[in-house]
């Protein structure tokens, strides 16, 4: 057995967030590109976090789903010698830029996503749904049907009420109706009746169970404990964080044997190296983009058993107010879901939270949050 | 399917060497065909309007162990469960693509 993760002690290169910016966000943003909304994301983060670009000595940018997209800013932005992340957007971006930062492989990173004019047929599900590959595109595999395989067998395996399932949807969408900067502010409110009477997508997801498609970019500034004090913003500290990755669940049929508990030891050593209890977070900024994985995360993070998730998230448990807030700004059924930057929006949103300035729903005293997208889960806190 | 000549392993996706022994040796085998409904999807909105709706994604455990993605034919879509009996039904798509879906074992 390897040895245990310790519980960090302070130090001056702790990696921290100072930067946190969300551009507009719309079904269809006119005249913008992927490259405008990363810029203006880009942009909008540094001055968030009032820091030059000259200080940035680290990158990690995906301009509309460019693989070479660090490398192109790191050029035009004209910064000589950059550290490049390559990890995905949101926890595992932020984990890996929050450990080269602590590491002093790099001082000030910049994470940035954006995707606009993407999604233009709308006979067909969103690009980004329907990758094309031999084992799958042949069964009219997409997203949604993904991960409703996982979701229809553990409902049959606990026979699930579906109603406790579409009640996650209605508070997130909820959520999302009371945010000005939402996609969908304002069309609420939603009960978990109305989406049962939704049109069905893949079962057991009808349409608002699922994430929406949207466009914009989002984009945060990490630097370390010590820069940060001579910052007008609060720093946000990165506490802890695992990153499981498998799959590709498009190759490997995604079935909830498979799936059910991804994340669990991440959390796990998030929580070590935080040194904190699962009781002791505020606000769980998980990745919605189906109903049944807020049950998911639950009961792989240890909050319940296998099989209590869908009675642990009933009445106002998940709500603003309750114990166990989820997805406060509206997340991808509601505030934004453009492709990738996405996932950088529950950082975000859990920034926004800890430093009590989140548009709409903020949690009282939020000290604590917790960010998952599917295997990646970070920490951070307030201090 | 591939099978693993030094370990026996069945393997699926094709790839270059036994995930089990890491063995290059690797030989081609037809399977029975025959497996099990692990979990399945109706999809009710198209991936594309190539695709009739509705129609069922389902993972099938085949009898040599491994899980493949594929679509259900000549069922009630209402009637699918988890661990019914399946077989393979090569179904035609053009003149060089033929799929192999699967029906309710008879």
């Amino acid at each position: 057995m390897p040895t245990a993760v310790a519980p960090r002690t302070p130090s001056p290169r702790d990696a921290v967030i100072v930067g946190a910016f969300n551009t507009r966000q719309a079904r269809r943003l006119e005249g913008e590109t992927s490259d405008s909304v990363t810029l203006a994301a880009i942009k909008g983060a540094l001055a968030d976090a009032g820091v030059a670009l000259s200080e940035v000595d680290g990158l990690n940018i995906l301009p509309g789903l460019d693989p070479n997209g660090t490398r192109t800013y790191g050029y035009l932005l004209d910064i000589p010698y950059f550290w490049v992340g390559r990890a995905a957007p949101g926890p595992p971006g932020v984990l890996e830029a929050a450990t080269a930062i602590e590491a002093g492989v790099c001082d000030t990173v910049v994470l940035a996503a954006g995707e606009a004019g993407l999604h233009t047929d709308r006979s067909t599900v969103a690009p980004w749904t329907r990758p094309s590959n031999e084992f799958i595109e042949c069964w009219g595999l997409m997203t949604p049907a993904e991960f409703a395989l996982a979701a229809q067998e553990y409902m049959a395996r606990f026979s699930v009420d579906p109603r406790k399932i579409a009640h996650i949807a209605a508070v997130i969408r909820n959520n999302g109706s009371r945010n000005p900067e939402a996609v969908y502010h304002g069309k609420g409110p939603f009960t978990a009746d109305d989406v049962l009477a939704s049109r069905m997508i893949a079962e057991p997801y009808h349409l608002l169970d699922c994430a929406t498609t949207a466009e914009g970019g989002s984009a945060l500034v990490l630097t370390t404990a010590e820069r940060a004090r001579d910052l007008d913003v609060p720093a946000i500290r990165v506490l802890g964080g695992g990153s499981e990755s498998w799959g590709p669940s498009y190759t490997h049929p995604p079935t909830y044997d498979r799936t059910g508990m991804l994340g669990r030891a991440a959390a796990d050593r998030a929580f070590a190296r935080a040194g904190l209890d699962r009781s002791d977070v505020d606000v769980f900024e998980l990745y919605d983009n189906f109903s049944w994985e807020i049950v998911r995360y639950f009961e792989a993070f240890r909050y319940c058993e296998v099989g209590e998730g869908p009675d642990f998230v009933a009445g106002g448990a998940i709500e603003v107010g309750g114990r166990y807030p989820i997805v406060t700004d509206g997340g991808t059924m509601s505030h934004s879901h453009t492709g990738e930057s996405q996932r950088h929006q529950r950082v975000v949103q859990a920034v926004r939270q800890l430093r009590g300035t989140s548009a709409a729903n903020q949690v009282a005293d939020a000290r604590v949050a917790l960010v998952a997208v599917l295997g990646d889960v970070v920490l951070l806190g307030r201090d | 399917m591939q099978r693993c000549t030094s370990c026996g392993t069945h393997l699926f996706l094709p790839r270059p060497f036994c995930s089990t022994c890491l063995g290059t040796d690797l030989e081609w085998v037809e399977s029975t065909g025959r497996g099990v409904v692990v979990t399945h999807t109706v999809v009710w909105r198209a991936q594309t309007p190539a695709f009739e709706t509705p129609y069922v994604v389902a993972v099938v455990r085949l009898e040599e162990g491994h899980e493949m993605f594929t679509n259900l034919v000549e069922v009630d879509v209402a009637a699918v469960r988890p661990g019914m009996p399946v077989e393979v039904r090569f179904v035609p798509v053009t003149e060089t693509v033929t799929l192999p879906c699967f029906a309710t074992a008879s």
